[in-house]
């Protein structure tokens, strides 16, 4: 029951995808499925892949497998059959929590994952400022995490994930926990990331016009076990303005989105 | 002691009225920095974590002098003597220059066998609980036989510590070492082993070796639980150094608890008060000193979750 819903949406202004689509993916899923050791399904036969300059949002009921699919992208837990075809050097993960260290300032916790791969102290010292300002935290290096707001704190753990330079960017439903306004300025400076670096974006939510806003597709999964049940291809041009939320073709994929996902969940 | 509930009731009703003011600019300040504590809020916590304790210490000096006057007869049916007024105590002990240096020298050598002793404590039990944090069953191995070491009453092994360490410094700094061991070992152990599993996946997805891990994840994060280890065990040393001077008394080097009981059989009470009071201000001053070093080493990064 695949939807695809390109059809009625090529209007000249919505140039659709960045991707070329003949280059190969960056990330592919072949039919995993993961059966955790104390009996619970939570993905069944999953395919699909990720290409450069695609950016792929997964929305799903809560519990069905969408953190697992990203663990076993990254390497974390080993899918129970099928398999990922990834280079695991190129991946960057972003949790749900900022997972900052607490003892580390904004500077030294960016510069945290740089300095694990054993990159040189200069290096690493000016990947890590040039990241702190791209993601608007210029000013402050020297704070500690306790001393930062949600928002900040994401802000600071996009940067530590960014100073790698990944070409494939794992999201876990990273602004889960920040309000509706943070999360959409948020929104914008992911948007503005992809844009600059054309990385192969996997992105969790649970909001639906985060998932529009954001993505050149949107994967919708069912309950337990996981599985696809549907997938929209949004032909919005990057870069994505904010207005972008209050055009009504927007309102509709949204809704079409919506609608799915409301079936998932039976 | 009205005036010291009112200030108390006085903040209460102060931090109410703050948390309401505030909420309306937390909202406007949404993807900005948590505001510092204000200052007015403060300076009266300040003050009430002054006054709490000079109260309770007021109230437990008229309580002593209460119970020498009176209580020490119609309620306990003893000798006054047994139990001498505070102010015959700092009389009798600190402004006789001769007891105060018996009491001095004393102070000093229980220290030193603190001291020693804390300092094997820390060694030993960081050692171990980096060991029994390496997996769950070299944890469960070791686990019962630290509870058995911490049950053990130290008279029951007086004869065992006496052969092998024998009957002076060195035994008493044995004492040391087996009670104040246990809350190093636990709270070190805790520390290492409840850092966030999410922290812990960004170190396997760079592959960090047991040993980055143990140095640049685990050991930072336990620094709060090490340093409430250190301060219980600190406490404890104190405390062991003396139980240790009940048993072992050879040698040249008598501690408090030796000066003390020395005062004791000649029936000195108010010295041997006296070295009392010493002997706990030496474990409230090793307490806040390691408060002090803990506020040093992660006071600029630890958010404690208590309230204050
Ligand atoms: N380590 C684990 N062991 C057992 N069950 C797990 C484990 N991790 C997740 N699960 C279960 O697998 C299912 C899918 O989890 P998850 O991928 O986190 O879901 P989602 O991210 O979509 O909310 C859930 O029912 C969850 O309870
Ligand atoms: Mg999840």
């Amino acid at each position: 029951m695949a939807a695809s819903t390109q059809g009625d949406m090529s209007a000249p202004t919505m140039v659709t995808q960045m991707t070329d689509s003949a280059s190969a993916p960056a990330l592919r899923f072949n039919g995993v499925s993961m059966v955790y050791p104390d009996g619970t399904h939570a993905l069944r036969e999953t395919t699909f892949d990720v290409r450069p300059g695609e950016f792929v949002t997964v929305v799903g009921p809560s519990g069905c497998g969408k953190s697992t699919l990203l663990k076993i992208a990254s390497g974390l837990n080993k899918p129970t059959t099928g398999s990922v075809d990834v280079d695991r050097t190129k991946v960057g993960y972003v949790f749900q929590d900022a997972t900052l260290l607490q003892w580390r300032t904004v500077q030294r916790n960016v510069e945290l994952l740089a300095e694990l791969q054993g990159m040189a102290k200069v290096e690493r010292r000016q990947r890590a400022e040039e990241t702190i300002r791209m993601v608007g935290l210029g000013g402050f290096e020297s704070k500690y995490p306790k001393q930062l707001s949600g928002g900040m704190k994401m802000r600071a753990s996009l940067a530590r994930t960014l100073v790698l330079d990944p070409k494939v960017f794992l999201f876990d439903e990273p602004f889960g926990a920040v309000d509706e306004i943070t999360r959409e300025r948020l929104n914008d400076e992911v948007i503005s990331l992809f844009g600059r670096e054309r990385f192969a974006g996997l992105f969790i939510t649970h909001s639906i016009s985060e998932a529009v806003f954001l993505s050149t597709r949107v994967i919708v999964m069912s309950a337990r076990p996981g599985r696809i049940v549907a997938e929209f291809a949004i032909p919005f041009d990057y870069p994505r303005a904010p207005e972008l939320r209050f055009d009504p073709r927007f309102a509709e994929l949204a809704g079409q989105i919506s609608h799915e996902l409301r079936g998932a969940h039976s | 002691m009205s005036d010291f509930s009112e200030t108390v009731g006085h903040a209460h009703h102060d931090a109410d009225i703050l948390i309401h003011e505030q909420a309306p600019d937390l909202e406007l300040q949404l993807d900005a920095a948590p505001p510092p504590p204000s200052t007015a809020r403060s300076r009266k916590g300040m003050l009430v974590s002054y006054i709490g304790p000079v109260v309770v210490f007021l109230l437990f000096v008229v309580f002593w002098e209460f119970m020498h006057r009176w209580g020490m007869r119609h309620l306990l049916d003893k000798r006054p003597q047994l139990l001498p007024s505070p102010v015959t105590v700092i009389d009798k002990s600190f402004l006789d220059a001769n007891v105060r240096h018996q009491l001095i020298a004393g102070l000093g050598w229980t220290s030193y066998a603190a001291f020693i002793g804390l300092a094997i404590t820390i060694v030993i039990g960081m050692l171990l609980a980096i060991v029994m944090a390496q997996a769950v069953w070299v944890e469960r191995s070791i686990y019962p036989y630290l509870v058995a070491l911490q049950a053990t009453p130290v008279l029951a092994i007086v004869p065992i510590i006496y052969s092998v360490f024998g009957g002076g410094m060195n035994s008493r700094i044995y004492v040391c070492v087996m009670i104040s061991i246990f809350p190093i070992v636990t709270n070190t152990l805790f520390g290492l082993t409840s850092v966030d599993s999410s922290q812990h996946d960004l170190f396997t997805l760079r592959n960090a070796s047991t040993f980055t891990r143990l140095f640049k994840l685990q050991f930072p994060a336990a620094m709060p639980s090490i340093f409430t280890g250190f301060r219980i065990s600190a406490g404890l040393a104190v405390i062991g150094a003396i139980v240790g001077e009940q048993f072992f008394r050879e040698g040249e080097k008598p501690g408090i608890g030796i000066v003390m009981e020395q005062f004791r059989q000649k029936l000195r009470y108010p010295q041997m008060y006296g070295g009392l009071l010493i002997a706990s201000l030496l474990g409230i001053a090793v307490f806040f000193v390691f408060n002090a070093l803990g506020k040093l080493v992660v006071g600029h990064w630890y958010e404690s979750t208590r309230r204050t």
